[in-house]
């Protein structure tokens, strides 16, 4: 079966999932957004790429850093954004997804960024754009349940590629709650497919999905020995909520066992690099010294997100309307 | 393909900074447009009187077939290691013919300040306007018919070279 994100001759149509993604359209992307990244740094902190072209956010779930760097993305390539929090109006009101994407496919958009708490949304919403021959409109998963949040894995894909140049001789740990984050699923993907020798996922069995071996990646329950001779820290977001359930039992006792402190960081490479999608936890899953630590690249994630998202953008505004 | 009716590149290069000595301000910031633009603009500077720190321009995010052809795949980083504002620039390119990179450029570099002024430099005017743009200072005029695209390739000894492609699908320059 082809992907449906891709057109007839493999060109990027939609990004939905960094899932089965070629590694030379993934490469492709984050070359696009190295000269992206300067474009922040000039007089006029605009391209004309999209002029005329509407951009709809729509964000079925709440998520203000997310929705806020797709916006400084589409109008830094001068877009029209339209920001729409459809938790709060139409599906309250009762009409469906996708009746509120054909009113605002009347209002002609060319693309639309959606969050939304149910998995596979954005691919439901690219499927019946293009069953409906409206093909030419584009469609940007920015994050699906717990199944992905691709523009999320390319940052932090190109955030290594910065520092650490080459994938096929690293050895990245990703820790946390592996189990609820799609930021880690997409991260995961991404590397290996880039060929990144060694993918470690570490956390406590009740926060690691079963079975997640077959994803390609080492388990380890130990901190210390997950931490152990890696370029690469990636700690994820500890949500709140699920310290109210059985998976943990309090977030001090979290700390001790998982949260990134120098003393534990000191177990990986001396040049090792440490990663957050944020927002942070502070004393929770990462300390305040490792957060603001030389280490760190936690606030350049943030920048170059938003470079990443331009070339994804520019990239599918700029592809071919399949026949 | 054959060069034929092209002149040789490095003469050419010759009678482009002849031309331009003298008549350029001393402290013009050159602005070469990527890729072949950039390899004159940095043998220009080596060549002319005067201190003219080099800058390089890509203009894919400023093109007007974006809607068309969508973006390239290869993009260089526009560098411009100087104040735009205020200065005297020359834009440099290798072969220039519709105008439409060059007012690509135009429109990118007033986005980083507004210059005193602006001059033109190619190494090849093979005609064929589509916009009302004029160089100032032109090593060799060329005509080459229309299926066909001029090229300008730079070997590893640093030498140019002048060829001819053909053209698929519309000239760039």
């Amino acid at each position: 079966m082809r992907n449906p994100q891709l057109g007839p001759g493999g060109e990027l149509q939609h990004l939905l999932t960094l899932e089965g993604l070629p590694p030379e359209v993934i490469g492709r992307i984050l070359d696009t957004a190295v000269p992206f990244v300067s474009i922040a740094e000039r007089d006029v902190k605009k391209v004309p790429l999209l002029r005329g072209k509407t951009v709809f956010n729509l964000f079925f779930e709440n998520s203000t850093r997310t929705r806020t760097t797709f916006e400084i993305a589409a109008k830094r390539l001068s877009a029209d954004v339209i920001n729409l929090n459809i938790g709060v109006s139409s599906t309250t009101k009762g009409e469906t997804l996708l009746d509120t994407i054909d009113n605002l496919v009347a209002m002609n958009a060319d693309m639309f960024v959606v969050r939304h708490s149910q998995s596979g949304a954005p691919h439901l919403i690219a499927q019946h754009l293009s069953t409906t021959g409206r093909g030419g409109i584009h469609v940007i998963n920015a994050g699906d349940g717990r199944h992905g949040h691709p523009t999320q894995g390319l940052l932090d894909l190109f955030t290594i590629r910065h520092y650490k140049q080459e994938f096929h001789a690293l050895t990245v740990a990703i820790v946390g709650d592996v189990l609820h984050s799609r930021v880690a699923r997409s991260l995961i993907q991404g590397l290996t497919t880039l060929g990144t020798p060694e993918v470690r996922v570490v956390g406590p069995q009740t926060l690691l999905p079963t079975a997640v071996e077959r994803m390609g990646v080492r388990v380890f329950h130990d901190m210390r020995a997950g931490l152990a001779g890696c370029d690469v820290v990636v700690m994820l977001r500890l949500q709140s909520e699920r310290m109210k359930g059985a998976l943990l039992p309090s977030a001090g006792e979290y700390f001790k066992h998982y949260g990134l402190t120098a003393e534990k960081l000191r177990l990986a490479k001396p040049d090792a690099i440490v990663m957050h999608p944020g927002p942070m936890n502070r004393g929770v899953e990462i300390d305040s010294a490792v957060a603001d630590g030389k280490h760190s690249v936690i606030l350049p994630q943030v920048t170059f997100g938003i470079a990443v998202r331009m070339a994804v953008m520019s990239i599918l505004a700029g592809s071919q309307v399949p026949a | 393909m054959t060069a034929a009716g092209l002149p040789d590149a490095e003469i050419t290069l010759g009678r482009l900074a002849e031309k331009m000595r003298g008549a350029v301000a001393f402290d013009a910031k050159l602005i070469g447009i990527h890729s072949g633009g950039a390899w004159i603009a940095e043998r220009l500077a080596e060549m002319l009187d005067g201190r003219h720190p080099v800058g390089y321009i890509d203009v894919s995010f400023y093109r007007d077939d974006y809607a068309q052809k969508g973006l390239h795949a290869k993009l260089a980083t526009t560098t411009l290691p100087f104040e735009v504002g205020a200065s005297r620039i020359v834009l440099v390119d290798d072969v220039l013919y519709t105008g439409r990179s060059v007012r690509a450029a135009l429109n990118e570099i007033f986005d980083y300040g507004r210059p005193e002024s602006i001059e033109l430099a190619v190494l090849i005017d093979r005609g064929g306007r589509e916009l009302p743009i004029e160089p100032t200072y032109v090593g060799a005029r060329v005509a080459v018919a229309r299926d066909l695209s001029v090229v300008l390739q730079r070997h590893l000894d640093g030498s140019l070279e002048l060829s001819l492609e053909s053209a698929n699908g519309g000239g760039r320059a």
